[in-house]
Protein backbone atom coordinates (compact mmCIF):
# COMPACT_ATOMS: atom_id res chain seq x y z
CA UNK A 1 0.00 0.00 0.00
CA UNK A 2 2.76 2.50 0.76
CA UNK A 3 3.88 2.09 -2.69
CA UNK A 4 0.38 3.03 -3.66
CA UNK A 5 0.51 6.00 -2.23
CA UNK A 6 3.76 7.11 -3.26
CA UNK A 7 3.31 6.84 -6.76
CA UNK A 8 -0.21 8.45 -6.79
CA UNK A 9 1.19 11.44 -4.63
CA UNK A 10 3.78 11.35 -7.32
CA UNK A 11 0.70 11.75 -10.11
CA UNK A 12 -1.07 14.38 -7.75
CA UNK A 13 2.43 16.24 -7.60
CA UNK A 14 2.88 16.75 -10.61
CA UNK A 15 -0.94 17.77 -11.74
CA UNK A 16 -0.63 20.29 -8.49
CA UNK A 17 2.21 22.28 -7.44
CA UNK A 18 0.60 22.91 -3.97
CA UNK A 19 1.10 19.44 -3.08
CA UNK A 20 3.65 18.89 -0.62
CA UNK A 21 5.33 16.17 1.23
CA UNK A 22 6.96 16.05 4.53
CA UNK A 23 8.22 13.25 5.91
CA UNK A 24 9.75 12.83 9.91
CA UNK A 25 13.35 11.02 8.39
CA UNK A 26 11.65 7.85 7.17
CA UNK A 27 10.92 6.32 4.10
CA UNK A 28 14.19 5.31 2.60
CA UNK A 29 13.82 3.68 -0.66
CA UNK A 30 10.15 4.20 -0.64
CA UNK A 31 9.75 8.23 -0.88
CA UNK A 32 12.88 9.18 -3.16
CA UNK A 33 10.89 9.04 -6.49
CA UNK A 34 9.13 11.63 -5.21
CA UNK A 35 12.04 13.70 -3.44
CA UNK A 36 14.22 13.19 -6.90
CA UNK A 37 11.11 14.44 -8.86
CA UNK A 38 9.52 17.60 -6.81
CA UNK A 39 12.27 18.69 -4.70
CA UNK A 40 11.06 21.89 -3.87
CA UNK A 41 7.56 20.11 -2.37
CA UNK A 42 9.84 17.74 -0.23
CA UNK A 43 10.43 18.39 3.21
CA UNK A 44 12.45 16.26 5.53
CA UNK A 45 11.81 17.42 9.28
CA UNK A 46 13.76 15.38 10.83
CA UNK A 47 12.80 13.13 14.30
CA UNK A 48 10.38 16.01 15.27
CA UNK A 49 7.19 15.30 14.86
CA UNK A 50 5.86 18.00 17.14
CA UNK A 51 7.84 20.42 14.74
CA UNK A 52 6.48 18.75 11.86
CA UNK A 53 2.85 18.64 12.48
CA UNK A 54 3.15 22.16 13.46
CA UNK A 55 5.10 23.39 10.31
CA UNK A 56 2.54 21.22 8.08
CA UNK A 57 -0.73 23.61 9.87
CA UNK A 58 1.16 27.00 8.74
CA UNK A 59 2.34 25.53 5.29
CA UNK A 60 -1.57 24.63 4.48
CA UNK A 61 -2.67 28.17 5.88
CA UNK A 62 0.00 29.33 3.60
CA UNK A 63 -1.92 27.65 0.64
CA UNK A 64 -0.23 24.38 0.62
CA UNK A 65 -1.83 21.01 0.27
CA UNK A 66 0.19 19.27 2.68
CA UNK A 67 1.06 15.12 3.25
CA UNK A 68 3.01 14.34 7.07
CA UNK A 69 4.13 10.80 6.50
CA UNK A 70 5.71 8.78 9.17
CA UNK A 71 4.70 5.11 10.78
CA UNK A 72 3.29 3.42 13.31
CA UNK A 73 1.91 5.89 16.03
CA UNK A 74 4.48 8.57 15.38
CA UNK A 75 2.54 10.87 13.16
CA UNK A 76 -0.50 10.82 15.41
CA UNK A 77 0.64 9.81 19.07
CA UNK A 78 3.50 11.95 19.23
CA UNK A 79 2.06 15.12 17.83
CA UNK A 80 -1.42 14.68 18.54
CA UNK A 81 -1.87 18.02 20.28
CA UNK A 82 -0.39 19.47 17.23
CA UNK A 83 -3.30 17.67 14.91
CA UNK A 84 -6.07 18.55 17.28
CA UNK A 85 -5.28 22.60 18.17
CA UNK A 86 -3.19 23.64 14.84
CA UNK A 87 -4.37 21.28 12.32
CA UNK A 88 -8.02 20.10 13.06
CA UNK A 89 -8.91 23.53 14.70
CA UNK A 90 -7.91 25.84 11.64
CA UNK A 91 -9.36 23.37 9.22
CA UNK A 92 -5.72 23.47 7.85
CA UNK A 93 -5.70 21.07 4.64
CA UNK A 94 -3.06 18.61 6.23
CA UNK A 95 -3.42 14.67 5.32
CA UNK A 96 -1.62 12.60 8.12
CA UNK A 97 -0.73 9.46 6.57
CA UNK A 98 0.78 6.65 8.70
CA UNK A 99 2.58 3.84 7.40
CA UNK A 100 2.65 0.36 9.41
CA UNK A 101 -1.47 0.55 10.49
CA UNK A 102 -2.32 -2.16 12.84
CA UNK A 103 0.37 -4.83 13.63
CA UNK A 104 1.94 -4.48 9.82
CA UNK A 105 5.28 -3.85 11.73
CA UNK A 106 5.24 -7.42 13.16
CA UNK A 107 8.48 -8.54 15.03
CA UNK A 108 9.56 -5.00 15.47
CA UNK A 109 6.93 -4.84 18.83
CA UNK A 110 4.54 -2.89 20.63
CA UNK A 111 6.23 0.57 20.12
CA UNK A 112 5.48 0.12 16.62
CA UNK A 113 2.13 -1.52 16.45
CA UNK A 114 -0.48 0.94 15.99
CA UNK A 115 -3.42 -0.38 17.23
CA UNK A 116 -5.38 2.54 19.33
CA UNK A 117 -4.82 5.28 17.11
CA UNK A 118 -7.90 4.72 14.62
CA UNK A 119 -9.90 5.47 17.88
CA UNK A 120 -8.15 8.42 18.90
CA UNK A 121 -7.96 10.29 15.71
CA UNK A 122 -11.91 9.47 14.95
CA UNK A 123 -12.50 11.63 18.40
CA UNK A 124 -11.04 14.89 16.79
CA UNK A 125 -13.65 17.29 15.36
CA UNK A 126 -13.29 17.99 11.61
CA UNK A 127 -10.84 14.80 10.76
CA UNK A 128 -11.49 12.35 8.04
CA UNK A 129 -10.12 8.78 8.89
CA UNK A 130 -9.36 6.03 6.24
CA UNK A 131 -8.15 2.96 6.80
CA UNK A 132 -7.75 1.39 2.85
CA UNK A 133 -7.99 -2.19 2.89
CA UNK A 134 -5.54 -2.88 -0.37
CA UNK A 135 -3.52 -1.22 -2.89
CA UNK A 136 -6.01 0.00 -5.07
CA UNK A 137 -8.29 1.23 -2.12
CA UNK A 138 -5.04 3.24 -1.04
CA UNK A 139 -4.35 4.76 -4.35
CA UNK A 140 -8.17 6.16 -4.38
CA UNK A 141 -7.91 7.35 -0.97
CA UNK A 142 -5.05 9.09 -1.30
CA UNK A 143 -6.37 10.86 -4.61
CA UNK A 144 -9.34 11.44 -2.42
CA UNK A 145 -7.62 13.05 0.58
CA UNK A 146 -5.80 15.14 -2.22
CA UNK A 147 -8.88 16.82 -3.89
CA UNK A 148 -10.86 16.90 -0.03
CA UNK A 149 -10.29 20.25 1.23
CA UNK A 150 -9.48 19.84 4.97
CA UNK A 151 -7.85 17.32 7.89
CA UNK A 152 -7.33 13.64 6.76
CA UNK A 153 -6.14 10.89 8.39
CA UNK A 154 -4.96 7.91 6.14
CA UNK A 155 -3.58 4.76 7.27
CA UNK A 156 -1.85 2.24 5.11
CA UNK A 157 0.05 -0.66 5.32
CA UNK A 158 3.32 -1.52 4.00
CA UNK A 159 4.19 -3.38 1.21
CA UNK A 160 2.92 -6.26 -0.34
CA UNK A 161 -0.39 -6.77 0.22
CA UNK A 162 -2.49 -8.29 -2.01
CA UNK A 163 -5.34 -6.62 -3.91
CA UNK A 164 -8.17 -7.39 -1.93
CA UNK A 165 -10.59 -5.87 -4.84
CA UNK A 166 -10.35 -7.94 -7.78
CA UNK A 167 -11.73 -5.25 -9.89
CA UNK A 168 -11.82 -1.86 -10.24
CA UNK A 169 -14.25 -0.54 -7.49
CA UNK A 170 -16.15 3.24 -6.84
CA UNK A 171 -14.21 4.56 -4.45
CA UNK A 172 -15.62 7.47 -2.20
CA UNK A 173 -15.00 8.75 0.71
CA UNK A 174 -17.48 7.90 2.96
CA UNK A 175 -19.48 5.14 0.91
CA UNK A 176 -18.68 1.60 2.31
CA UNK A 177 -18.11 -0.80 -0.73
CA UNK A 178 -19.95 -3.58 -0.65
CA UNK A 179 -17.79 -6.36 -1.98
CA UNK A 180 -20.39 -9.11 -1.38
CA UNK A 181 -24.21 -9.41 -0.50
CA UNK A 182 -25.97 -11.73 1.80
CA UNK A 183 -28.70 -11.70 4.11
CA UNK A 184 -27.06 -14.15 7.08
CA UNK A 185 -24.87 -11.72 8.54
CA UNK A 186 -22.68 -8.96 7.49
CA UNK A 187 -18.80 -8.16 8.06
CA UNK A 188 -17.51 -4.62 8.18
CA UNK A 189 -14.29 -4.46 7.61
CA UNK A 190 -10.79 -2.07 6.89
CA UNK A 191 -7.54 -1.88 6.78
CA UNK A 192 -5.70 -4.75 7.16
CA UNK A 193 -8.58 -7.24 7.78
CA UNK A 194 -10.16 -6.33 4.78
CA UNK A 195 -8.35 -8.96 3.29
CA UNK A 196 -9.53 -11.39 5.97
CA UNK A 197 -12.93 -10.52 5.70
CA UNK A 198 -13.00 -11.86 2.58
CA UNK A 199 -11.63 -15.03 3.00
CA UNK A 200 -14.05 -15.28 5.84
CA UNK A 201 -16.97 -14.79 3.60
CA UNK A 202 -15.90 -17.33 1.05
CA UNK A 203 -15.54 -19.99 3.90
CA UNK A 204 -19.59 -19.28 4.71
CA UNK A 205 -20.11 -19.40 1.53
CA UNK A 206 -18.75 -22.76 0.76
CA UNK A 207 -21.21 -24.01 4.10
CA UNK A 208 -24.23 -22.42 2.65
CA UNK A 209 -23.93 -19.51 4.55
CA UNK A 210 -24.01 -15.95 2.90
CA UNK A 211 -22.36 -13.21 4.33
CA UNK A 212 -22.71 -9.26 2.83
CA UNK A 213 -18.92 -7.76 3.01
CA UNK A 214 -18.50 -3.99 3.33
CA UNK A 215 -15.21 -2.04 3.37
CA UNK A 216 -16.07 0.57 5.58
CA UNK A 217 -12.51 2.13 4.66
CA UNK A 218 -13.51 5.36 5.98
CA UNK A 219 -13.98 5.26 9.88
CA UNK A 220 -15.19 9.17 9.55
CA UNK A 221 -17.49 10.10 8.30
CA UNK A 222 -18.64 6.29 8.73
CA UNK A 223 -21.37 5.44 6.52
CA UNK A 224 -24.14 5.42 8.98
CA UNK A 225 -26.73 3.80 5.90
CA UNK A 226 -24.93 1.06 4.69
CA UNK A 227 -24.64 -0.03 9.06
CA UNK A 228 -28.50 0.44 9.12
CA UNK A 229 -28.82 -1.10 6.09
CA UNK A 230 -27.11 -4.54 7.25
CA UNK A 231 -28.75 -4.38 10.35
CA UNK A 232 -32.06 -4.57 8.42
CA UNK A 233 -31.44 -6.69 6.16
CA UNK A 234 -28.83 -8.94 7.80
CA UNK A 235 -29.09 -11.29 11.01
CA UNK A 236 -26.22 -10.07 12.16
CA UNK A 237 -23.47 -7.40 12.21
CA UNK A 238 -19.65 -8.70 12.52
CA UNK A 239 -17.07 -5.72 12.53
CA UNK A 240 -13.34 -6.59 11.90
CA UNK A 241 -10.12 -4.28 12.59
CA UNK A 242 -6.84 -4.90 13.30
CA UNK A 243 -7.04 -2.37 16.07
CA UNK A 244 -8.24 -2.40 19.94
CA UNK A 245 -12.13 -3.00 20.25
CA UNK A 246 -12.20 -0.13 22.48
CA UNK A 247 -12.98 2.89 20.01
CA UNK A 248 -12.14 1.93 16.53
CA UNK A 249 -14.74 0.65 13.80
CA UNK A 250 -16.76 -1.67 16.09
CA UNK A 251 -17.09 0.90 18.13
CA UNK A 252 -18.44 3.24 15.95
CA UNK A 253 -20.81 0.90 14.10
CA UNK A 254 -22.07 0.09 18.17
CA UNK A 255 -22.62 3.55 18.58
CA UNK A 256 -25.26 3.52 15.47
CA UNK A 257 -26.59 0.25 16.02
CA UNK A 258 -26.90 1.34 19.89
CA UNK A 259 -29.17 4.49 19.02
CA UNK A 260 -30.85 2.63 15.15
CA UNK A 261 -35.09 2.19 16.09
CA UNK A 262 -35.52 -0.57 14.30
CA UNK A 263 -32.38 -3.17 14.61
CA UNK A 264 -32.86 -6.41 15.41
CA UNK A 265 -29.35 -8.16 14.41
CA UNK A 266 -26.94 -9.88 16.73
CA UNK A 267 -23.26 -7.52 16.84
CA UNK A 268 -20.19 -8.79 17.99
CA UNK A 269 -16.70 -6.58 17.44
CA UNK A 270 -13.50 -8.40 16.49
CA UNK A 271 -10.07 -6.91 16.89
CA UNK A 272 -7.82 -6.49 19.78
CA UNK A 273 -8.46 -7.11 23.05
CA UNK A 274 -7.25 -3.85 25.01
CA UNK A 275 -3.58 -4.81 26.18
CA UNK A 276 0.06 -5.20 25.59
CA UNK A 277 0.41 -8.00 22.98
CA UNK A 278 3.38 -10.30 24.65
CA UNK A 279 3.56 -12.92 21.46
CA UNK A 280 6.77 -11.68 19.62
CA UNK A 281 6.74 -12.46 15.44
CA UNK A 282 5.34 -11.52 12.41
CA UNK A 283 1.79 -10.20 11.17
CA UNK A 284 0.61 -13.29 10.62
CA UNK A 285 2.07 -14.81 13.22
CA UNK A 286 0.59 -11.86 15.68
CA UNK A 287 -2.82 -12.66 13.92
CA UNK A 288 -2.76 -16.55 14.92
CA UNK A 289 -1.87 -15.59 18.29
CA UNK A 290 -4.23 -12.79 18.41
CA UNK A 291 -7.36 -14.35 17.15
CA UNK A 292 -7.32 -12.48 13.93
CA UNK A 293 -6.73 -15.75 11.43
CA UNK A 294 -9.93 -16.73 9.07
CA UNK A 295 -9.97 -19.73 10.85
CA UNK A 296 -10.25 -18.19 14.51
CA UNK A 297 -12.72 -15.67 13.28
CA UNK A 298 -15.06 -18.78 12.23
CA UNK A 299 -14.75 -20.01 15.67
CA UNK A 300 -15.33 -17.08 17.24
CA UNK A 301 -18.56 -15.66 15.46
CA UNK A 302 -19.85 -19.26 15.08
CA UNK A 303 -22.24 -18.42 18.81
CA UNK A 304 -23.47 -15.63 17.12
CA UNK A 305 -24.61 -18.19 13.48
CA UNK A 306 -25.85 -20.44 15.46
CA UNK A 307 -28.15 -17.98 17.03
CA UNK A 308 -28.88 -15.62 14.67
CA UNK A 309 -29.47 -19.40 11.86
CA UNK A 310 -32.74 -19.28 10.91
CA UNK A 311 -34.74 -22.74 11.79
CA UNK A 312 -36.02 -24.09 8.73
CA UNK A 313 -32.99 -23.53 6.76
CA UNK A 314 -31.66 -27.30 7.36
CA UNK A 315 -27.73 -26.10 6.49
CA UNK A 316 -24.88 -27.02 7.98
CA UNK A 317 -23.66 -24.74 11.17
CA UNK A 318 -19.90 -23.80 10.45
CA UNK A 319 -17.73 -26.26 12.18
CA UNK A 320 -14.55 -25.06 13.13
CA UNK A 321 -12.66 -27.78 13.01
CA UNK A 322 -13.17 -28.02 9.58
CA UNK A 323 -11.41 -24.52 8.84
CA UNK B 1 -2.74 52.45 6.28
CA UNK B 2 -1.21 52.42 9.80
CA UNK B 3 -3.27 54.57 12.21
CA UNK B 4 -0.94 54.31 15.11
CA UNK B 5 2.03 55.45 12.70
CA UNK B 6 1.73 59.22 14.22
CA UNK B 7 1.11 57.85 17.63
CA UNK B 8 4.10 57.93 20.01
CA UNK B 9 4.77 53.82 20.76
CA UNK B 10 4.55 54.89 24.75
CA UNK B 11 1.19 56.18 24.30
CA UNK B 12 0.41 52.95 22.42
CA UNK B 13 1.88 51.11 24.65
CA UNK B 14 -0.07 52.91 27.63
CA UNK B 15 -3.21 52.39 25.78
CA UNK B 16 -2.24 48.43 25.83
CA UNK B 17 -1.88 48.38 29.13
CA UNK B 18 -4.80 50.06 30.30
CA UNK B 19 -7.15 48.46 27.87
CA UNK B 20 -5.51 44.74 29.50
CA UNK B 21 -6.24 45.97 32.84
CA UNK B 22 -9.56 47.16 32.01
CA UNK B 23 -10.29 44.07 30.45
CA UNK B 24 -9.18 41.64 32.96
CA UNK B 25 -10.95 43.23 35.57
CA UNK B 26 -14.42 43.63 33.99
CA UNK B 27 -14.36 39.67 32.95
CA UNK B 28 -12.56 38.40 36.20
CA UNK B 29 -9.67 36.58 34.27
CA UNK B 30 -5.92 37.30 34.75
CA UNK B 31 -2.64 36.91 32.76
CA UNK B 32 -2.02 39.82 33.90
CA UNK B 33 1.38 40.09 34.41
CA UNK B 34 1.90 38.42 31.12
CA UNK B 35 0.14 41.31 28.85
CA UNK B 36 1.96 44.05 30.60
CA UNK B 37 5.70 42.62 30.43
CA UNK B 38 4.83 42.41 26.56
CA UNK B 39 2.81 45.71 26.03
CA UNK B 40 5.66 47.79 24.60
CA UNK B 41 7.42 44.79 22.25
CA UNK B 42 3.43 44.90 21.03
CA UNK B 43 3.46 48.58 20.98
CA UNK B 44 6.08 48.72 18.52
CA UNK B 45 5.49 45.67 16.26
CA UNK B 46 2.09 46.89 15.62
CA UNK B 47 3.15 50.64 15.47
CA UNK B 48 6.02 50.50 13.81
CA UNK B 49 7.35 47.50 12.27
CA UNK B 50 4.39 44.57 10.99
CA UNK B 51 3.65 45.19 7.21
CA UNK B 52 -0.27 43.94 7.78
CA UNK B 53 -3.41 45.95 6.60
CA UNK B 54 -6.36 46.19 9.05
CA UNK B 55 -8.83 47.03 6.08
CA UNK B 56 -7.69 43.83 4.39
CA UNK B 57 -6.31 41.32 7.22
CA UNK B 58 -5.60 38.44 4.78
CA UNK B 59 -3.68 40.47 2.40
CA UNK B 60 -1.09 37.91 0.50
CA UNK B 61 2.24 38.33 1.59
CA UNK B 62 2.03 40.02 4.62
CA UNK B 63 4.05 39.99 7.67
CA UNK B 64 2.82 37.91 10.15
CA UNK B 65 2.90 37.93 14.35
CA UNK B 66 2.01 34.84 15.94
CA UNK B 67 2.05 35.05 19.86
CA UNK B 68 2.96 31.84 20.88
CA UNK B 69 2.26 32.59 24.16
CA UNK B 70 -1.39 32.84 23.84
CA UNK B 71 -2.31 33.71 27.37
CA UNK B 72 -0.71 37.38 26.58
CA UNK B 73 -4.31 37.97 24.14
CA UNK B 74 -5.54 40.92 25.57
CA UNK B 75 -2.31 42.30 24.64
CA UNK B 76 -2.78 41.42 21.55
CA UNK B 77 -6.33 41.88 20.86
CA UNK B 78 -5.64 45.72 22.18
CA UNK B 79 -3.60 46.45 20.25
CA UNK B 80 -5.27 45.66 17.07
CA UNK B 81 -8.11 47.13 18.27
CA UNK B 82 -5.85 49.96 18.32
CA UNK B 83 -4.33 49.58 14.63
CA UNK B 84 -8.22 49.22 13.43
CA UNK B 85 -8.81 45.82 13.08
CA UNK B 86 -11.27 45.71 14.93
CA UNK B 87 -14.18 48.28 17.35
CA UNK B 88 -12.49 49.49 20.66
CA UNK B 89 -15.55 48.48 21.58
CA UNK B 90 -15.62 44.89 20.95
CA UNK B 91 -12.80 44.84 23.53
CA UNK B 92 -15.35 45.73 26.57
CA UNK B 93 -16.91 41.65 25.91
CA UNK B 94 -13.51 39.97 26.14
CA UNK B 95 -14.12 36.58 27.98
CA UNK B 96 -17.56 37.07 28.66
CA UNK B 97 -20.63 35.14 27.46
CA UNK B 98 -21.08 35.62 23.78
CA UNK B 99 -17.57 37.40 23.03
CA UNK B 100 -15.48 36.90 19.95
CA UNK B 101 -12.78 37.65 22.49
CA UNK B 102 -11.56 34.28 24.00
CA UNK B 103 -9.02 33.84 27.08
CA UNK B 104 -6.42 32.28 24.84
CA UNK B 105 -5.40 33.91 21.22
CA UNK B 106 -8.40 32.71 18.20
CA UNK B 107 -8.15 33.02 14.92
CA UNK B 108 -11.51 34.14 14.48
CA UNK B 109 -10.37 37.61 15.51
CA UNK B 110 -9.28 39.95 12.95
CA UNK B 111 -6.12 40.00 12.65
CA UNK B 112 -5.08 36.78 14.63
CA UNK B 113 -3.15 34.65 12.35
CA UNK B 114 -3.56 31.22 14.73
CA UNK B 115 -5.52 30.63 17.94
CA UNK B 116 -2.52 29.24 20.64
CA UNK B 117 -2.88 28.33 24.25
CA UNK B 118 -1.11 25.70 24.43
CA UNK B 119 2.14 26.67 24.76
CA UNK B 120 5.01 25.44 22.22
CA UNK B 121 2.71 25.66 19.09
CA UNK B 122 3.09 28.83 17.53
CA UNK B 123 6.58 28.57 16.32
CA UNK B 124 6.35 25.25 14.43
CA UNK B 125 3.47 26.67 12.97
CA UNK B 126 5.41 29.90 11.79
CA UNK B 127 7.98 27.92 10.82
CA UNK B 128 5.69 26.95 8.07
CA UNK B 129 4.79 30.09 7.06
CA UNK B 130 8.21 31.08 7.03
CA UNK B 131 9.64 28.46 5.05
CA UNK B 132 6.94 29.01 2.35
CA UNK B 133 7.57 32.47 1.81
CA UNK B 134 10.61 31.46 1.68
CA UNK B 135 10.59 28.49 -1.35
CA UNK B 136 7.91 31.23 -2.79
CA UNK B 137 10.24 34.02 -2.80
CA UNK B 138 7.71 36.18 -0.97
CA UNK B 139 9.84 39.18 1.31
CA UNK B 140 7.27 38.93 4.33
CA UNK B 141 8.61 38.31 7.63
CA UNK B 142 7.27 36.46 10.70
CA UNK B 143 7.69 37.41 13.88
CA UNK B 144 6.69 34.69 16.68
CA UNK B 145 6.56 36.05 20.59
CA UNK B 146 7.04 33.35 23.00
CA UNK B 147 6.94 33.28 26.76
CA UNK B 148 10.33 32.01 28.61
CA UNK B 149 8.11 29.14 30.24
CA UNK B 150 7.49 28.40 26.76
CA UNK B 151 10.96 27.42 26.03
CA UNK B 152 10.45 24.44 28.79
CA UNK B 153 8.79 22.50 26.00
CA UNK B 154 10.38 19.89 23.45
CA UNK B 155 8.93 21.34 20.69
CA UNK B 156 10.49 24.85 20.88
CA UNK B 157 13.55 23.30 20.73
CA UNK B 158 12.84 20.73 17.72
CA UNK B 159 11.51 23.97 15.77
CA UNK B 160 14.79 26.03 16.83
CA UNK B 161 16.94 22.91 14.84
CA UNK B 162 14.67 22.86 12.13
CA UNK B 163 14.97 26.97 11.53
CA UNK B 164 18.46 27.20 11.11
CA UNK B 165 18.67 24.15 9.33
CA UNK B 166 16.96 25.66 6.76
CA UNK B 167 17.85 29.21 6.91
CA UNK B 168 14.61 30.83 7.66
CA UNK B 169 16.21 33.97 7.92
CA UNK B 170 12.62 35.65 7.59
CA UNK B 171 11.95 34.13 10.87
CA UNK B 172 12.07 36.02 14.12
CA UNK B 173 11.23 34.99 17.65
CA UNK B 174 11.08 37.63 19.97
CA UNK B 175 11.23 36.09 24.01
CA UNK B 176 9.12 37.76 26.35
CA UNK B 177 11.85 37.17 28.91
CA UNK B 178 9.98 38.37 32.37
CA UNK B 179 11.62 35.82 34.50
CA UNK B 180 8.92 34.01 36.05
CA UNK B 181 6.57 31.72 34.81
CA UNK B 182 3.91 29.63 36.00
CA UNK B 183 4.75 28.12 39.43
CA UNK B 184 7.72 30.12 40.14
CA UNK B 185 10.53 32.18 39.05
CA UNK B 186 12.00 30.87 35.95
CA UNK B 187 16.03 30.42 37.79
CA UNK B 188 13.97 28.05 40.73
CA UNK B 189 11.67 25.95 38.30
CA UNK B 190 13.83 25.42 35.55
CA UNK B 191 16.55 27.55 34.23
CA UNK B 192 17.27 28.70 31.58
CA UNK B 193 20.52 30.76 31.68
CA UNK B 194 22.40 31.09 29.64
CA UNK B 195 19.40 31.52 27.25
CA UNK B 196 20.94 33.50 24.46
CA UNK B 197 23.80 31.03 24.77
CA UNK B 198 21.44 28.66 23.51
CA UNK B 199 20.41 30.16 21.05
CA UNK B 200 23.48 30.56 19.48
CA UNK B 201 24.69 26.98 19.70
CA UNK B 202 21.34 25.95 17.77
CA UNK B 203 22.64 28.87 14.95
CA UNK B 204 19.95 31.63 15.35
CA UNK B 205 21.52 35.45 15.68
CA UNK B 206 20.79 36.76 18.74
CA UNK B 207 20.21 39.89 20.18
CA UNK B 208 19.28 41.17 24.19
CA UNK B 209 17.69 44.19 24.57
CA UNK B 210 15.88 45.69 27.34
CA UNK B 211 12.27 45.01 26.27
CA UNK B 212 11.01 48.07 28.19
CA UNK B 213 13.14 50.56 26.05
CA UNK B 214 10.64 51.45 23.09
CA UNK B 215 14.09 52.86 21.00
CA UNK B 216 15.86 49.60 21.63
CA UNK B 217 13.02 47.62 20.35
CA UNK B 218 11.78 49.54 17.44
CA UNK B 219 16.14 50.01 16.36
CA UNK B 220 16.31 45.69 17.52
CA UNK B 221 13.08 44.84 15.19
CA UNK B 222 14.14 47.25 12.53
CA UNK B 223 17.74 45.54 12.36
CA UNK B 224 16.16 41.84 11.15
CA UNK B 225 17.77 39.71 10.20
CA UNK B 226 21.02 39.88 12.24
CA UNK B 227 22.63 37.52 9.71
CA UNK B 228 21.93 36.10 6.25
CA UNK B 229 21.06 32.79 6.09
CA UNK B 230 19.95 32.42 10.02
CA UNK B 231 16.89 32.92 11.88
CA UNK B 232 16.98 35.64 14.55
CA UNK B 233 15.94 35.51 17.87
CA UNK B 234 15.76 38.65 20.45
CA UNK B 235 15.65 38.37 23.89
CA UNK B 236 13.62 41.17 25.60
CA UNK B 237 14.49 40.83 29.00
CA UNK B 238 11.43 42.42 30.66
CA UNK B 239 9.34 42.51 33.88
CA UNK B 240 6.14 41.00 34.70
CA UNK B 241 3.36 43.14 35.37
CA UNK B 242 5.67 46.59 34.16
CA UNK B 243 3.42 49.47 34.51
CA UNK B 244 1.50 48.79 37.56
CA UNK B 245 4.01 48.83 40.64
CA UNK B 246 2.23 46.76 42.75
CA UNK B 247 1.81 43.62 39.61
CA UNK B 248 5.61 43.92 38.73
CA UNK B 249 8.14 40.90 39.42
CA UNK B 250 5.14 39.00 40.83
CA UNK B 251 4.23 35.27 40.70
CA UNK B 252 0.62 36.54 42.08
CA UNK B 253 -0.63 38.48 39.00
CA UNK B 254 -0.19 35.40 36.31
CA UNK B 255 -3.35 34.69 38.12
CA UNK B 256 -5.17 37.05 40.17
CA UNK B 257 -7.47 39.59 38.44
CA UNK B 258 -7.23 43.05 39.27
CA UNK B 259 -10.66 44.27 42.13
CA UNK B 260 -12.05 46.56 43.32
CA UNK B 261 -9.45 48.79 44.89
CA UNK B 262 -6.53 47.23 42.72
CA UNK B 263 -8.00 47.78 39.41
CA UNK B 264 -8.93 51.93 40.88
CA UNK B 265 -4.79 51.74 41.77
CA UNK B 266 -3.61 50.64 38.64
CA UNK B 267 -5.33 52.55 36.50
CA UNK B 268 -4.12 55.81 38.54
CA UNK B 269 -0.83 54.94 37.97
CA UNK B 270 -1.14 54.22 34.40
CA UNK B 271 -3.17 57.82 34.31
CA UNK B 272 -0.17 59.14 35.83
CA UNK B 273 2.02 58.13 32.77
CA UNK B 274 1.58 60.47 30.57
Amino acid sequence: MRTAFIQTLIELAREDDRITFITGDLGFTVVEPFMEQFPRQFINAGVAEQNMMGMAAGMALSGKVVFTYSIANFPTLRCLEQIRNDVCYHGANVKVVAVGGGLAYGAMGFTHHATEELGIMRMLPGLVVVAPGDPQEARMATRAAAKYDGPCYLRIGKAGETEVHKKPVDFQLGKAIQMRDGEDLTLIANGGLLKTAAEVAEHLSAEGIHARVLSMHTLKPLDQDAVLAAARETRAIVTLEEHSVIGGLGSAVAEVLAEADDVKAAFRRVGLASGFLSAIGNQEYLHEQHGLTPAAILKQIAPILAATARPTSGRVLVSASRT
Amino acid sequence: MNPLSDVPTAEIALRIRKHCVTMTHRAGTSHIGSCLSAADILAVLYGRILNVDADQPSMPHRDRFILSKGHACAALYAVLAERGFFPLSVLDTYCRNGSQLAGHATHNVPGVELSTGSLGHGLPVGIGMALTGKRDGKSQRFFCLLSDGECDEGSIWESALFARHHRLDNLIVIIDYNKIQSFGRVEDVMDLNPLADKWRAFGWAVREIDGHDLKEIQDALLQVPYEPQRPSCLIAHTVKGKGVSFMEDKLLWHYRSPRGDEFQQAMKELEQCK
